[in-house]
C-alpha cells in the first residue's frame, strides 16, 4: 500500500486533486463561511465556463498545437449568445454552428499546410475578436432564458459547480481516454507517424479535435453568459492563459497526447479558487498576480520533482 | 418568592436597556459594525490612482472615527468582466454589508451584483456604472460637462467665433458623449462654429501633435473646447505656431492649470477648468454608508462636476500634486448635500 501511494505515476495523476483538495483546505480556514453550499456556488461558479475552455484548450494540446485564441473566441461566441441566439434562435444556432465549422476548418489548414498553430490561432485571435465587436460593438445583449436557468440550476446539498465540472470530466473522460477511437486522437498528437501509417487519416484528427475544441468553446462562452446575464466583446480575453495553465496544472503537457481531461478540470477549478484564496488573504491587488504566478509555479515544481523521481525509479 | 422577584427585576431592567438600545440604534448613525469594500476593474492611470488615495484617505479616517468597521479597496489585475464577477462574488463571501463599484461594463457584472443584493448587500456603482436595477449608480453626465463649455465661452464671447474641438479616443462611449455635448451647446449659441476637430486621446503630447497638424489649415481660432488632458497641448501647439493663444478650456490636470497660472499672472489670460474629481470615490462610500445607516437614497444620481474658475486658480492649484488631477474628497455632508 505504501509502495503503491509513494509510486511517482501515482504522485503524477494525484497532484492536481491534491493541489485543489490543500487550496479548498486554506480558504475554508481563513474563510469558514465559504464551506456551504451558497459559498461553494460563488467561489467555483466562474470555473464551470474556464472547465469548459480548459477542456478546449486540451483537445488542441493533445494533437500537439497550441490555441492562442481561445479567450476571444469564447468572448465572440458569448457576444452571439447574447445577441442572435436571443432574438433569432435559429440564426444563433447556425452562427454557433459556423463558429465550430471554422475551428475545424482551421484544423485542416494547419495539418494542410503544415502551418505552426501559434501562428494562425495567434491571427485568429483578432479575427475573433473583430467580428464580437462588430456583433455587439458596446457592452449588453441579454442572455436566453434558458440559458440562465441552466447556470442557476440548484441541487439540494451539492453545488451545481462541482456537478457540472465532474459531468465535464466524466464524458471528456469517457470520450478521449477509454474509447478506441479517442486512442487514435491522442496517437494522433503524441506519436502521428505511426497512427499515419496504421492507416488513419491525420486531417482528419486534427478536424475533428479542432472542432471538438469549438465546440467546448461554444458551450464555455453560453455558460459564461448564463452567469454574467450579458455579454462584452472583451468577456473571455483571460480564457486563453486561464486555458493553458488549467491543462498544464491538470498535469497535460506540451508533448502531444499526454493530457487528462478529469486534471484539467481540477486545474481549472483549482485556477478559480486562487483567486478566491488571494483575496481572502488580503494580499494587496499589486502582488496578487504575482501571487497566482507563484502558486502554479509551486504546483509545477512539485511536479518536475515527482517526474524526477519516475526518471530514476 | 425571593428569587422570582429577583428574576423579573432583572428582566424589567433588560427589556429597558434593551429598548434604549434600539431607540438610539434607530436616532443616530450606527454603521461602527459595518463592513464597505470597494470594487475597482482598473488602476492604470493618474485619475484611477488619485481615485484610490482618496478613498484610502477618507474611509481610514472614517474607520478611526467608528463610522464603519473596515472599508478596503480591491483592484483586479487586468481590467477583465470575469475577474471582477468573481471578485465581487468573493466580497460577498467575506460578509461584506455594502460593496462600491468602478465596473468594468456596464452590463456584464450584472449576473454578479444581482447575487450581491439577494445576499442583502448594498451595491453602489459610480464612474463605471452597473445597469443592474437592484443597484445604485453615481453617473457622470458626460454631455453636460460638453455643453457647459460652450455655455461659458457664450457668457465670455457674446459675439461668437471660431472654435477648435480637441476630442477623446475615438469609440470610447465617453469620447462621443462629451463631444455631443459640445455640438449640442453650438447649436445653442448658433455665433460659435466648430473650423475643425482632431482626436487628443485624452494625453497632452497627442493633443499638441495633432493640434500642430490642424493649424495651418485653420482660421483665426477664438477658442478651443476641450475633453481634459489636452488644453496643455493645445497651448504649446499654438504657441510653436506662432499664432495668438485663444481661450482654451482646461481640463483640471496639474500641467494645465500650472500653465494658466503663469498666464494669468503674465497677461491675466481668463479661462476656466472642468472635469470630474477622482474623489468620487469617496461620494460613492458616503453613500453606501447612508444606504446601511437607514436612509432612502435614489437609485440614479449624478456626480457634480469639479468646476475652476479664475478665483479659484491658486487654491486648487495649491491642492494639486505634480502630474496629477485636481481633486476634492467627499466628507458625509457633502454627500448629503449631492444627493439632494
Amino acid at each position: 500500500m505504501k509502495r503503491y501511494l509513494t509510486n511517482p505515476k501515482f504522485l503524477r495523476s494525484a497532484l492536481p486533486a491534491a493541489s485543489l483538495l490543500v487550496l479548498l483546505a486554506a480558504i475554508f480556514y481563513i474563510q469558514p463561511r465559504a464551506m456551504s453550499q451558497f459559498g461553494m456556488n460563488l467561489m467555483l461558479q466562474y470555473a464551470v465556463p474556464i472547465a469548459l475552455a480548459t477542456i478546449a484548450q486540451m483537445f488542441i494540446i493533445t494533437v500537439n498545437d497550441l490555441d492562442l485564441s481561445i479567450g476571444p473566441f469564447v468572448g465572440l461566441t458569448a457576444c452571439i449568445g447574447a445577441t442572435l441566439l436571443n432574438t433569432n434562435p435559429l440564426l444563433g444556432v447556425l452562427a454557433l454552428l459556423a463558429c465550430i465549422a471554422a475551428y475545424a476548418a482551421l484544423g485542416a489548414l494547419i495539418h494542410w499546410r503544415n502551418l505552426p498553430s501559434i501562428v494562425v490561432t495567434l491571427g485568429m485571435s483578432f479575427v475573433w475578436l473583430g467580428i464580437a465587436v462588430l456583433v455587439l460593438p458596446t457592452p449588453g445583449g441579454t442572455a436566453p432564458d434558458w440559458v440562465k436557468a441552466i447556470m442557476s440550476f440548484k441541487v439540494p446539498g451539492i453545488p451545481f459547480p462541482l456537478i457540472a465540472a465532474a459531468i465535464i470530466a466524466v464524458v471528456v473522460h469517457f470520450a478521449l481516454m477509454r474509447t478506441s477511437y479517442g486512442a487514435v486522437l491522442r496517437g494522433a498528437g503524441g506519436n502521428p507517424k505511426a497512427i499515419g501509417r496504421a492507416g488513419w487519416s491525420l486531417l482528419k484528427t486534427k478536424m475533428i479535435m479542432y472542432a471538438a475544441a469549438g465546440f467546448f468553446g461554444v458551450l464555455a462562452g453560453l455558460s459564461l453568459i448564463g452567469l454574467t446575464s450579458a455579454a462584452d466583446a472583451h468577456i473571455a480575453d483571460r480564457y486563453t492563459l486561464y486555458s493553458i495553465a488549467g491543462v498544464i496544472l491538470g498535469g497535460g503537457e506540451f508533448v502531444g497526447g499526454r493530457v487528462s481531461p478529469t486534471g484539467a478540470v481540477l486545474g481549472a477549478l483549482t485556477l478559480t479558487l486562487t483567486g478566491s484564496f488571494l483575496i481572502f488573504l488580503k494580499i494587496s491587488p499589486d502582488w496578487q498576480i504575482g501571487a497566482q504566478g507563484g502558486i502554479l509555479i509551486l504546483v509545477l515544481a512539485l511536479r518536475a520533482l515527482i517526474n524526477r523521481r519516475e526518471a530514476q525509479a | 418568592m425571593e428569587d422570582s422577584k429577583e428574576m423579573f427585576k432583572k428582566t424589567l431592567l433588560g427589556s429597558v436597556a434593551l429598548t434604549v438600545a434600539l431607540s438610539a440604534g434607530i436616532a443616530s448613525a450606527d454603521t461602527s459594525d459595518k463592513k464597505i469594500a470597494l470594487s475597482n476593474n482598473y488602476a492604470g492611470n493618474s485619475w484611477r490612482q488619485a481615485m484610490l488615495k482618496s478613498w484610502d484617505k477618507v474611509t481610514s479616517a472614517a474607520v478611526k472615527a467608528g463610522i464603519v468597521a473596515d472599508a478596503p479597496a480591491f483592484t483586479t489585475a487586468e481590467n477583465q468582466v470575469t475577474e471582477q464577477a468573481s471578485q465581487i462574488q468573493n466580497l460577498i463571501l467575506e460578509g461584506y454589508d455594502a460593496i462600491v463599484i468602478n465596473a468594468a461594463s456596464p452590463d456584464a457584472l450584472n449576473g454578479a451584483v444581482k447575487q450581491a443584493c439577494d445576499a442583502g448587500i448594498v451595491v453602489v456603482s459610480f464612474d463605471g456604472i452597473v445597469t443592474e436595477p437592484c443597484a445604485y449608480r453615481i453617473a457622470v453626465d458626460f454631455a453636460k460637462m460638453g455643453e457647459i463649455q460652450v455655455d461659458y465661452l457664450a457668457r465670455r464671447m457674446p459675439k461668437g467665433g471660431n472654435l477648435l474641438e480637441i476630442r477623446g479616443l475615438a469609440g470610447v462611449f465617453v469620447d462621443d458623449e462629451i463631444s455631443a455635448g459640445i455640438h449640442k451647446g453650438v447649436k445653442n449659441h448658433s455665433q460659435f462654429k466648430i473650423v475643425g476637430s482632431v482626436h487628443g486621446n485624452w494625453a497632452q503630447d497627442v493633443a499638441q501633435k495633432a493640434v500642430a497638424g490642424i493649424l495651418p489649415s485653420l482660421p483665426e481660432v477664438a477658442a478651443v473646447v476641450t475633453q481634459g488632458g489636452d488644453g496643455y497641448g493645445a497651448a504649446q501647439a499654438f504657441k510653436a505656431a506662432g499664432r495668438d493663444t485663444p481661450l482654451i478650456i482646461m481640463g483640471n490636470r496639474e500641467d494645465e492649470l500650472k500653465w494658466w497660472k503663469q498666464q494669468k499672472d503674465a497677461n491675466g489670460y481668463e479661462t476656466m477648468s472642468v472635469s470630474i474629481a477622482p474623489g468620487v470615490s469617496t461620494l460613492g462610500f458616503w453613500v453606501a454608508q447612508m444606504i446601511l445607516d437607514g436612509k432612502t437614497v435614489p437609485h440614479d444620481l449624478t456626480v457634480p462636476f469639479l468646476q475652476i474658475d479664475q478665483d479659484n486658480l491658486e487654491a486648487n492649484l495649491s491642492n494639486t500634486e505634480a502630474g496629477g488631477v485636481a481633486n476634492v474628497e467627499y466628507s458625509l455632508e457633502d454627500a448629503k448635500a449631492a444627493i439632494k
